[in-house]
C-alpha cells in the first residue's frame, strides 16, 4: 500500500517493542534500514496486508514500554504491518486501556461499578483523591496517575484497582480488596510486592466440596502443572474425544443439549455440528472476554484450572476440524492472561496440541463490546470492535471471513465432562430447558461473595442463600440478575428458577448468570444511573440507536435524579421507553439492544425517582 | 504497431477482418427471489437486497448511510423494515432477500424507530445543509426538541469547522458518522485511508490519525469523501464560500455529462453550472467508469476554463493559483 | 496492436483478472480512476507486479516490485520469455495455431538468463522468474503500461517485447487477459482513431492503400497525398532542413513539452509562419506569428472522445468559450470557409455520422447509441453491434480469423544518453497525481498537493553531496543545465533521479531531456537522461 506517514519517528523503546512482537525489519521498505538489502525489489500486496491481525498485540507492546501509543510509534507500527496511520489511531483510540496521549508509567484504574460502589469503592476514590489528586490527572510528580474504571470483572473482591507500570519491565497486577494504601505503594516505580493471589477458596467459596463438576479442580490443583492436572482427570475427555472420533464427540454435544453460557444460550451441540460440515480453513474461538458487570466466573476458572479451558480446545478443534485457535481475553485479567499463557506453553511443549490446532491467545484492551462474537472477530484481526451485521453468522463467515466455531469459557469448560459422561447422562442434570451445571456470579450486598456451581434448577434465592444471604441491613430491596443488561427482580420474584425458561417467564434472562442483590440501604437510581453511565461510555458508537440512545438514556436518567424533567416524569419516562425501544429494535448488535433493559427493569418495579 | 521484425507479419496496409463478438460472462441472475413487501409480492434476483425489493415494490425507504457505490455498512438503521420471524427490526440496505420473506415497512414499530433515530440525529447534530434528512423528519414527525432545548441541551457533536486548506472544509458538527467518507477515502474507492472512525461511543468521530490536518495526512483530495457525504459536513470551499455568501443556488444549477480533459481513462463529469459558470464537478454513480468516484484534477482541476474574466462570479480562485503559478 | 491501435482490454476485466503486471506505469498517480479498478481486482485476488525503476506508490501495492534500471524494459521482457519457455510455461497450442515467427523469437531470447537479467537490470533473478511463473501460469492476466516504456528511443520495440510475452502465455483476446497501454491523455486515443497519424486515414486505415484512400477521395470530393507524412520528430528534422516553413499547431505546447527545448524553440523560432490555437498564451504560442484563442473541448463543446478502454464517449458543452475565443470546430471552418471551402457552420453530429460512414469501426455509433449506452467501444461496426469489450477474439476462432499474430524478436539496447563519470546520475521524468504535462491546465487549481518543482534524490545521493533538502542545485545534461531544489525520495536508490514537465516556467525539465527519438513512433526518450548534479557554493553573506 502506498501509505503516508507523518514525520514523527519512533523512538528505540518503542522500535524495540514492535520487534518484540514481530522480529526485526527485515527490508528496508518496512522500517528497516537502507542497505543493500531489496534496493531493487519489494514485496508487499497481499501478502504484507496479512498480518494486519498483529496490530493489537504489538500495540500492547508498545503501551506496556512506554505507556501510550505516541505518533512515532504508531508510524512504525504501521510501516511494519502495512496498516494506515489513520486506521492504526482509529483502532488504538478505540480501546480505553489504551492512550494516543502522554500518560504517566504508572496508572491505577479504579473499579468504580455497581458491584464495587457498594462495597467501598466510592470511599476508596475519595480516599484517592485525597492523597493523589483527581481522577485522571497526573500525580507523584508525573510518574502516575489514577482513573476510574467500568466493572473489572472481581466483583467478588470488591473493590478492586488494576496496576499497570510500563517500562522495560512491564508490571500489571489487580489489587482485590484494594486499600487506598495498598494503590499507593503500589503507584511508585518497581511497585511494592506483588499482589498476593487471594486463596481460591475466596472467589469459590464451594472449593473442594465432592459435588463440584466445573469447579472440581479450582483451588485443588496446581494452575501451573499439567502432570498436577492430568493427576485430577485431566487430558482424559480429549484422549477419549480422540479416541471415539469427531463424529461421536458431536453427537454427545449435540445430545447433551448443552446452551451457549455467553449469553445468547444457543445450542452449543449445533454450532459445533455447523462448522464441522463447512470445508476448508476454519478457525475456533474461545471467548474469555468477559466484561458484563458483576461477572468474573470465567476469569476464576481460567486462573484456577486453566489447562481445562485448552482441553476443552483442544477437544473442539478436534471435533470440528479447525486448523487454528484464539483465546481472546479481556485485557483487565492479568493474572488469567499468565496462567493460560503458561498453560499454553505448557500444552505445546508436552505435545498435546500436536496434529490438531495451535491456540493463540490475544489480549482485549479495555472495550466491553469485544465481548460481542463479531466485535471480538474484528478486534482481532486488527479493527475496531465494531460488531458485524448477522447474517452471516460465525458459523459460515466469521474470523477473516473463514467459518469459526466460538464458545466462551464456561461453555467449553463443560465438554470435557460431556464427552466423559456421555451426552445422555449430562442431559439429565439440570431441568429439561437448562441442561447441566451452571456457575453463577454472586456479588453486591451478599455476605459471601463468589463464583457458585449449582444445577440447572436453583432459584435466585437459593442462590443468596447459598452466598450467605444479603448482606448490608439484611434485607432485600432488589436483585440485579443476569447482569447490567439483565433485570432487577423484586424480593417477591426471588423463587424463580435460575433457567433459560425461567428467567424468560420474569422477562429477564440467564446472562452471564450474575446475581447481585442490593439491601434496602442503597439508592438504587444511583446504581441506575452508574448503569446508563456503563452504556454510554461502552457503546461503540457505529449505530446510531445505540450511540445516541445510550447517551439520551443517560441524561435522562440524570434530570430525573435532580429532579428536572424535562416537561413532566411522564413525559419522561414515555420518552425512556421510546429510547429503550428503538434501541432493542433497531441496534446493530446485542449491546444496544439491551442496554435499556435493566433500567426499565427497575423502573417497571420500583419507584424510582417518583 | 508500425513495423516489426517480424517477415510472417501481416501487412499493415490490409485492414483486419471483423472478428467474432466477443463472449463477455454476464454476471449471475439466478433465479427471482419471491417475497412480500407490505403484502405486495415482489420478486428480486438472488443477492438483492430488501432495500431492492422495497423499491421494486415502490416502496420509498429512507436511507442515509446508503450509497449505491458503497458498501452497505447499515449503522445509520433510518432503512429498518420489520421481517417477519425476526426479533429485531433489520437494516432493509444490507439484508438479503430471501424467498418466502415476508417484510412490512409501515408498521407503528418501524414509524417509530426511522423516528427515533431521526430524532438523535437531529438532537446532536446541525442538519441544517442536509436536505434528504430534513425531508425524511418531515415525513416521520421527528421532534429533536424533545431531548432538550435552550438551557437544558442535548449533548451535542458541535466543535469548531475545519478548514485545512483550499479545495474543501470538514464541519464535522454536521457529520452522522455513517461512514460513507470512510468508506469512499478506503477500500470502496481510493484506497488512501486517510480517514477513519476513531473514538468510541458518542465521541466516535472522523479523524485523520492523531487528528492532524489534511494537509499533514495520506488525503490526495480527489474529494470523493465529499461527493458521498449527506449532510455538508463536507463541502468543497466553493461550494461553501458560496453558501456564505448566500448565492449557492441549487435551484438555479444545471448538469452537463461530458468527459474529463485530463488523463486518458475517460472519466464521466457531470458539470454543475450556475449562470453558466461551472460551480462543482461531480460523476453519476452508476457510471461504469467512475462509479462515481474521481480524482483531485477531474474534481477540482476544471477552474483553468473559466478564469479569463477577472475573478467576480462564484467558484473563481484564479488570483491564488497564479501566484502558485 | 496487430492492425489497430488500441488496448485489448476494458478496464472491468482487471477486476476479474488473476495476475495484474503494470509495466513502466505509476497509474496510482497518473490514471487514479484506472487504478480503483486495478485495487478492486487486487482485492477480488489478484497478484500485481510493478516494473519500474522507482518504487512509485504504484509499486507501493504490488505484491512484488521489480526495480529495473531505466531503459533495460527489453531484457527484462526477455528474459521473462526465455525464463518461461525454460519452464515449459508457454501456450504452445496457441503459439502454433494463432502467431507466427515463434521459433525466431525463442532463438531471440536465448542468451537472456535469467543471471543476465539480474546483471543487466539490477533485479534480483528469483523476482524476474516470480514475474515469468505468476504470468505464465495465471488462468487470465492483464498486462498494462504507459509512458515508461514508450517514452524511449526504441518505444515501439518496448511494446513489442511485451506484446511478445502476450503472445507467448495467450493471455491476449480472451475475457480478463490482455494488453493494455493506458493513455496520458484525454484524447490520444480519439486522435488516432480519427487518423491524427502520419499514415492513417480516420478508422486506422492505412493512407498506402488505394481503395480506402479512393473511398476518402469520394467522399471529400478532392485528392489525398498518396504517400504517409511525417511523424514529429520528422517534422522537426524537416525544419532544420528547411523543408517545412509552416506550423499549424492545435491544442499543442511543443515549445515547453518536447524533449532538447533550446533546440526545439530555435527551430519554432525559425519557421516562415507558425499559427498556435490554444486555450492559453503558452511558451509557443508566445513565438507564433497568429495566436487562434479556442474554447476548452470537454465543457465548451460538443463531440466525442475515446477513451484507454477503446471507449467512445460524448463530450458536451456546459458553458460557452469566454468572450473571443471560439471552439475548435468554428475555428477550422471559418478558416475553411476563408479559404473558399464553404463548408458552412460546423455540426458536431453531421460530422460525426459522416466518420461512421466512412470508418467501419464506428459504424454503429450513433449519438443516440452512445448517449443511451453511456459509450461504445470500438470496433462497433452496425447498430445491432454491441462493440467489442475486448479485441483479437478472432485469435481464439476456430478456425483463426485473419492473420496470425506475430512474434517480434527486437534487439534489446540501451538508453541513447549514457551514464559516465561526468553525467552519472539517471534522470527519469514523469507526472505527479495533481500536475498535467506542462501545467497549463492544472496549474491553475490551488491544489494542496502542489510544492515547487524539485529534483528528487536518493537520500543516499544527497548525503553522498553534501545537499540538504531543498537546497538549489546546479542540473547539467550533455544539453543544457538547470537549477532546482532537491527533495529526498527514499523510494529512489542511488544513481536514480526524478523530476517533472509540470512547471517549465520555475525549472525547465526539457531543457535537460534528450531527443533522441524512436524512428518507429516518434517519440523522444525523456525516461532516460545523464545528469549530473553539483552544489551551488552559497553566495556571499547566505547562510
Amino acid at each position: 500500500m502506498d501509505l503516508h506517514f507523518t514525520a514523527d519517528e519512533p523512538t528505540a523503546a518503542e522500535i524495540s517493542a514492535v520487534d518484540s512482537v514481530l522480529g526485526a525489519a527485515a527490508s528496508r521498505w518496512a522500517g528497516g534500514g537502507r542497505g543493500d538489502n531489496e534496493a531493487q525489489t519489494s514485496r508487499g500486496g497481499h501478502g504484507a496486508r496479512a498480518d494486519r491481525h498483529l496490530l493489537l498485540p504489538v500495540l500492547h507492546a508498545i503501551h506496556g514500554r512506554v505507556g501510550w501509543i505516541s505518533p512515532g510509534a504508531l508510524n512504525y507500527a504501521c510501516r511494519r504491518l502495512h496498516v494506515p496511520p489513520a486506521e492504526a489511531f482509529g483502532v488504538a483510540d478505540f480501546y480505553a486501556l489504551f492512550s494516543t496521549k502522554p500518560r504517566p508509567p504508572l496508572t491505577a484504574r479504579v473499579c468504580d461499578d455497581i458491584a464495587c460502589r457498594v462495597r467501598g469503592a466510592e470511599e476508596l476514590c475519595a480516599r484517592l483523591e485525597a492523597d493523589l489528586g483527581p481522577a485522571g490527572e497526573p500525580c507523584r510528580g508525573g510518574e502516575a496517575a489514577w482513573f476510574r474504571s467500568p466493572c473489572l470483572g472481581h466483583c467478588e473482591r470488591a473493590p478492586a484497582v488494576l496496576i499497570a507500570e510500563s517500562g522495560k519491565r512491564r508490571r500489571e497486577c489487580v489489587l482485590a480488596p484494594a486499600s487506598a494504601e495498598e494503590v499507593g505503594g503500589h503507584l511508585t516505580r518497581g511497585g511494592a510486592a506483588q499482589a498476593a493471589a487471594l486463596p481460591a477458596a475466596v472467589s469459590v467459596p464451594q472449593a473442594g466440596q465432592p459435588q463440584l463438576k466445573l469447579l472440581q479442580r479450582v483451588g485443588r490443583v496446581d494452575p501451573e502443572s499439567p502432570d498436577d492436572y492430568r493427576a485430577h482427570g485431566g487430558f482424559a475427555a480429549l484422549a477419549r474425544a480422540r479416541a471415539k472420533g469427531r463424529e461421536w464427540v458431536i453427537e454427545q454435544v449435540l445430545r447433551s443439549h448443552l446452551l451457549g453460557r455467553g449469553g445468547a444460550a444457543f445450542p452449543a451441540g449445533r454450532k459445533w455440528q455447523a462448522v464441522a460440515a463447512r470445508g476448508g480453513r476454519k478457525y475456533l474461538v474461545c471467548n474469555a472476554d468477559e466484561s458484563e458487570p458483576g461477572t468474573f466466573k470465567d476469569r476464576v476458572l481460567m486462573e484456577g484450572d486453566p489447562f481445562a479451558v485448552i482441553e476443552a480446545m483442544a477437544i473442539a478443534a478436534f471435533a470440528t476440524g479447525c486448523q487454528k485457535g484464539f483465546i481472546y481475553i479481556r485485557g483487565e485479567y492479568p493474572l488469567a492472561t499468565a496462567r493460560l499463557q503458561h498453560a499454553l506453553r505448557a500444552a505445546r511443549a508436552a505435545g498435546l496440541l500436536d496434529g490438531g490446532c495451535d491456540i493463540e491467545l490475544r489480549r482485549g484492551a479495555g472495550a466491553y463490546i469485544c465481548g460481542e462474537e463479531t466485535a471480538l472477530f474484528n478486534s482481532i484481526e486488527g479493527f475496531r470492535g465494531e460488531p458485524r451485521n448477522k447474517p452471516p453468522y460465525p458459523t459460515d463467515s466469521g474470523l477473516f471471513g473463514r467459518p469459526t466455531l466460538v464458545n466462551n469459557v464456561e461453555t467449553l469448560v463443560n465438554v470435557p465432562r460431556i464427552v466423559l459422561a456421555g451426552g445422555d447422562a449430562y442431559a439429565a442434570s439440570g431441568t429439561g430447558g437448562s441442561a447441566g451445571p451452571k456457575l453463577f456470579c454472586l456479588s453486591g450486598r451478599v455476605a459471601r461473595p463468589g463464583v457458585y456451581e449449582a444445577d440447572f434448577g436453583i432459584s435466585v434465592r437459593g442462590l443468596i442463600e447459598l452466598a450467605g444471604g444479603v448482606s448490608g441491613s439484611g434485607k432485600l430491596q432488589a436483585a440485579l440478575v443476569g447482569g447490567a443488561a439483565g433485570a432487577f427482580l423484586s424480593p417477591s420474584e426471588l423463587d424463580t428458577p435460575f433457567t433459560f425458561e425461567g428467567m424468560r417467564a420474569v422477562g429477564a434472562a440467564v446472562g452471564s448468570a450474575v446475581v447481585m442483590p442490593f439491601d434496602d440501604t442503597v439508592d438504587l437510581s444511583i446504581i441506575l444511573l452508574r448503569i446508563a453511565e456503563f452504556f454510554r461510555d461502552e457503546t461503540c458508537g457505529q449505530c446510531v440507536p445505540c450511540r445516541i440512545g445510550a447517551v439520551r438514556q443517560e441524561e435522562l436518567l440524570q434530570r430525573l435524579h435532580r429532579g428536572g424533567p424535562l416537561g413532566s416524569t411522564e413525559q419522561e419516562m414515555k420518552l425512556l421507553k421510546e429510547i429503550g425501544q428503538v434501541m432493542r429494535d433497531a441496534s446493530i448488535c446485542g449491546l444496544g439492544q439491551t442496554a435499556s433493559s435493566a433500567v426499565e427493569s427497575a423502573l417497571d418495579r420500583f419507584p424510582i425517582f417518583r | 504497431m508500425e513495423t516489426n521484425a517480424n517477415p510472417d507479419a501481416p501487412d499493415l496496409k490490409i485492414p483486419v477482418p471483423r472478428g467474432p463478438v466477443p463472449d463477455v460472462p454476464r454476471r449471475e441472475r439466478a433465479a427471482a427471489v419471491e417475497m412480500t413487501v407490505d403484502g405486495r409480492a415482489v420478486a428480486v434476483p438472488a443477492g438483492a437486497t430488501l432495500l431492492d425489493a422495497c423499491r421494486q415494490a415502490g416502496v420509498e425507504t429512507p436511507t442515509l448511510c446508503y450509497l449505491e457505490n458503497l458498501t452497505p455498512v447499515n449503522v445509520c438503521r433510518v432503512c429498518v423494515v420489520e421481517l417477519e420471524g425476526s426479533r429485531t427490526l433489520v437494516p432493509a440496505c444490507s439484508r438479503k432477500a430471501e424467498a418466502g420473506m415476508s417484510v412490512r415497512t409501515d408498521s407503528e414499530r418501524v414509524r417509530l424507530s426511522r423516528r427515533m433515530v431521526l430524532e438523535f440525529l437531529a438532537s446532536a447534530t446541525d442538519v441544517s445543509t442536509a436536505p434528504e434528512l430534513r425531508g425524511y423528519m418531515t415525513e416521520y414527525g421527528a421532534a429533536p426538541d424533545r431531548y432538550g432545548n435552550g438551557s437544558e441541551r442535548a449533548a451535542t457533536v458541535a466543535q469548531p469547522v475545519k478548514i485545512d486548506n483550499d479545495l474543501y472544509i470538514r464541519d464535522y458538527s454536521k457529520c452522522i458518522l455513517c461512514y460513507k467518507c470512510v468508506e469512499a477515502c478506503g477500500e470502496d474507492a481510493q484506497n488512501t485511508f486517510a480517514i477513519a472512525v476513531a473514538g468510541r461511543g458518542f465521541d466516535a468521530e472522523i479523524s485523520t490519525e492523531y487528528d492532524v490536518p489534511l494537509t499533514e495526512s495520506a488525503c490526495v483530495y480527489c474529494g470523493n469523501c465529499i461527493g458521498v457525504c449527506p449532510t455538508g459536513a463536507l463541502m468543497s470551499k466553493t461550494e461553501r464560500d458560496m453558501r456564505e455568501a448566500g448565492s449557492w443556488d441549487e435551484a438555479r444549477q444545471e448538469r452537463t455529462d461530458t468527459i474529463c480533459p485530463y488523463c486518458g481513462v475517460g472519466c464521466t463529469l457531470t458539470v454543475h453550472t450556475q449562470e453558466k459558470r461551472i460551480v462543482k464537478v461531480s460523476s453519476p454513480l452508476d457510471q461504469e467508469v467512475t462509479r462515481g468516484h474521481l480524482c483531485i484534477k477531474g474534481r477540482f482541476g476544471w477552474q483553468f476554463v473559466q478564469n479569463i474574466d477577472g475573478g467576480q462570479s462564484p467558484g473563481d480562485e484564479r488570483a491564488a493559483s497564479e501566484n502558485d503559478a | 496492436m496487430f492492425g489497430v491501435g488500441g488496448g485489448t482490454s476494458s478496464y472491468r476485466e482487471i477486476e476479474e483478472t488473476d495476475v495484474i503486471l503494470l509495466w513502466g506505469s505509476n497509474a496510482r498517480e497518473t490514471h487514479p480512476i484506472f487504478f480503483h479498478h486495478v485495487l478492486q481486482g487486487a482485492r477480488n485476488g489478484a497478484r500485481m507486479f510493478v516494473v519500474d525503476p522507482r518504487r512509485t506508490s504504484s509499486a507501493q501495492w504490488a505484491d512484488r516490485w521489480l526495480g529495473i534500471d531505466v531503459g533495460t524494459d527489453i531484457t527484462l521482457a526477455h528474459a521473462v520469455g526465455r525464463e518461461i519457455l525454460a519452464a515449459g510455461l508457454e501456450n504452445r497450442e496457441f503459439i502454433e495455431r494463432a502467431t507466427s515467427g515463434f521459433e525466431t523469437y525463442r532463438e531471440c531470447v536465448q542468451p537472456f538468463t535469467l543471471e543476465y537479467a539480474e546483471r543487466e537490470t539490477g533485479v534480483p533473478a528469483e523476482a524476474v522468474r516470480e514475474l515469468a511463473h505468476d504470468y505464465a501460469r495465471a488462468g487470465r492476466a492483464q498486462l498494462c503500461w504507459t509512458l515508461g516504456i514508450t517514452e524511449h528511443h526504441n518505444a515501439v520495440d518496448n511494446v513489442l517485447a511485451l506484446i511478445n510475452l502476450a503472445l507467448l502465455t495467450g493471455h491476449v483476446g480472451r475475457w480478463g487477459s490482455g494488453l493494455c497501454p493506458i493513455r496520458g491523455q484525454n484524447n490520444v486515443q480519439g486522435s488516432g482513431d480519427m487518423g491524427a497519424l502520419p499514415d492513417r486515414l480516420p478508422g486506422f486505415q492505412h493512407v498506402e492503400n488505394d481503395a480506402l484512400r479512393a473511398k476518402f477521395e469520394r467522399a471529400w470530393g478532392c485528392a489525398i497525398p498518396p504517400k504517409r507524412g511525417w511523424r514529429l520528430n520528422e517534422m522537426f528534422d524537416a525544419m532544420e532542413r528547411g523543408d517545412l516553413t509552416a506550423a499549424y499547431v492545435l491544442g499543442e505546447n511543443p515549445v515547453s513539452s518536447e524533449a532538447d527545448k533550446n533546440r526545439i524553440l530555435g527551430l519554432m523560432q525559425g519557421l516562415e509562419c507558425l499559427v498556435v490555437q490554444d486555450l492559453f498564451l503558452t511558451q509557443t504560442a508566445e513565438i507564433a506569428d497568429v495566436v487562434l484563442p479556442a474554447g476548452a473541448g470537454w465543457s465548451e463543446s460538443e463531440g466525442t472522445v475515446t477513451s484507454s478502454e477503446r471507449k467512445v464517449q460524448r463530450m458536451r458543452r456546459a458553458t460557452a468559450p469566454p468572450e473571443g475565443a471560439k471552439d475548435d470546430l468554428e475555428i477550422l471552418f471559418a478558416i475553411a470557409n476563408a479559404l473558399g471551402a464553404a463548408w458552412g457552420r460546423p455540426d458536431p453530429e453531421a460530422l460525426w455520422n459522416e466518420l461512421r460512414s466512412l470508418s467501419p469501426m464506428h459504424g454503429g455509433m450513433s449519438y443516440e447509441r452512445l448517449e443511451r449506452l453511456g459509450g461504445i467501444r470500438w470496433p462497433c461496426y452496425d447498430e445491432s453491434h454491441p462493440g467489442e469489450q475486448f479485441l483479437h477474439s478472432r485469435l481464439w476462432a476456430d478456425p483463426l480469423i485473419g492473420p496470425r499474430a506475430p512474434f517480434s524478436a527486437v534487439e534489446d539496447s540501451r538508453a541513447v544518453d549514457k551514464l559516465n563519470a561526468e553525467y552519472p546520475i539517471r534522470l527519469t521524468t514523469g507526472r505527479r497525481l495533481d500536475s498535467y504535462n506542462t501545467g497549463v491546465q492544472s496549474a491553475l487549481f490551488p491544489s494542496p498537493l502542489r510544492r515547487e518543482e524539485t529534483l528528487d534524490l536518493s537520500p543516499e545521493d544527497g548525503e553522498r553531496l553534501a545537499l540538504q533538502e531543498y537546497e538549489r542545485v546546479m542540473v547539467r545534461s550533455r544539453r543544457g543545465a538547470v537549477t532546482a531544489p532537491v527533495r529526498f525520495d527514499p523510494g529512489l536508490r542511488p544513481g536514480l533521479a526524478f523530476m517533472t514537465p509540470h512547471f517549465p516556467d520555475q525549472v525547465d525539465t526539457n531543457k535537460l531531456t534528450i531527443d533522441a527519438v524512436d524512428p518507429k513512433s516518434g517519440t523522444a526518450e525523456f525516461k532516460a537522461t545523464a545528469i549530473r548534479v553539483d552544489k551551488i557554493e552559497a553566495p556571499l553573506g547566505g547562510d
